[in-house]
């Protein structure tokens, strides 16, 4: 009669796993800001409805508006504005204000806005304006790019009410370095 | 079973986002706890008012479909 020994095991047993796994579980972010470069109708009417979406679920907002992105937060009935001829001129280019958005193609002399704002209003769609409204009385930061100002030569009085006070990048870079979630649109 | 509710936010015609921006504005004017109706037409609703629900929290208890119009009950956390 023989007897049998087990065969050792091949590979030592496994260390005990660590109390605590050093992986940090992922966090959810409650902010989100949304740079807005650009002026086109389309552009700005979809950073709105994600800005108000965003307030809407519980998320603090913020919008840096700068280059021609900043035209939106121009007063409605302010025409034209700036110092110097080519701030003027620049202007009465880009007329100015929520609700004098141009499309970035298919503008057609202003029958391209004019067609997608009929439709929106058909179908329930809130206006940029309407919804530039909602969002500041959602609590939506809306910060001026302080550059933009002086190179557009605009002042604080040309401006709509409830702005942050204006600011640089470095502002919105403190918040994409600290994790806050950004859009450049 | 349609559960009764005494607060509701009426987004019929309204297109996306107003449905949950009306609801978002409703729920923090109600006590934690109660119950929110809101009806829409928006057929985006339907998957938008799931995800509300989990990024805030507040409970979404009922969803239903009548007629095109979407009903969704939420109960304030």
């Amino acid at each position: 009669m023989s007897v049998v020994t087990p065969a050792p095991p091949i590979t030592p047993p496994l260390p005990e796993p660590a109390a605590t796994p050093a992986v940090e579980a992922p966090t959810r972010a409650d902010e989100l800001l949304i740079i807005l470069e650009s002026g086109d109708l389309e552009r700005t009417w979809g950073t709105l409805i994600l800005a108000t979406s965003a307030a809407a679920s519980g998320l603090k907002v913020s919008i840096f508006l700068t280059f021609w992105g900043f035209y939106p937060l121009v007063r409605p009935g302010v025409r034209i504005t700036g110092h110097n001829w080519m701030q003027k001129m620049l202007s009465v280019m880009n007329r100015p204000g929520i609700d004098h958005l141009r499309m970035s193609r298919l503008n057609f002399l202003g029958m391209g806005p004019w067609m997608a704002r009929h439709l929106a209003r058909q179908q329930g769609v809130a206006l940029p304006g309407e919804l530039l409204d909602i969002a500041r009385a959602m609590g939506v930061r809306l910060i001026p790019c302080q550059m933009t100002m002086d190179m557009f030569g605009l002042s604080r009085e040309d401006l709509i009410d409830g702005l942050d006070e204006p600011a640089g990048a470095a502002t919105v870079l403190e918040k994409i370095a600290s994790g806050v979630p950004a859009l450049f649109i | 079973m349609t559960l009764q509710t005494m607060h509701r936010v009426d987004a019929r015609g309204l297109a996306c986002p107003m449905p949950i921006v009306r609801t978002a504005q409703a729920i923090t004017s109600i006590p934690s706890g109660e119950l929110l109706e809101v009806l829409a037409t928006d057929a985006g609703s339907t998957k938008d008012f799931v995800a509300w629900s989990r990024t805030t929290g507040h409970q979404l208890v009922e969803q239903s479909v009548e007629d095109g119009v979407y009903r969704f009950v939420l109960r304030r956390k």
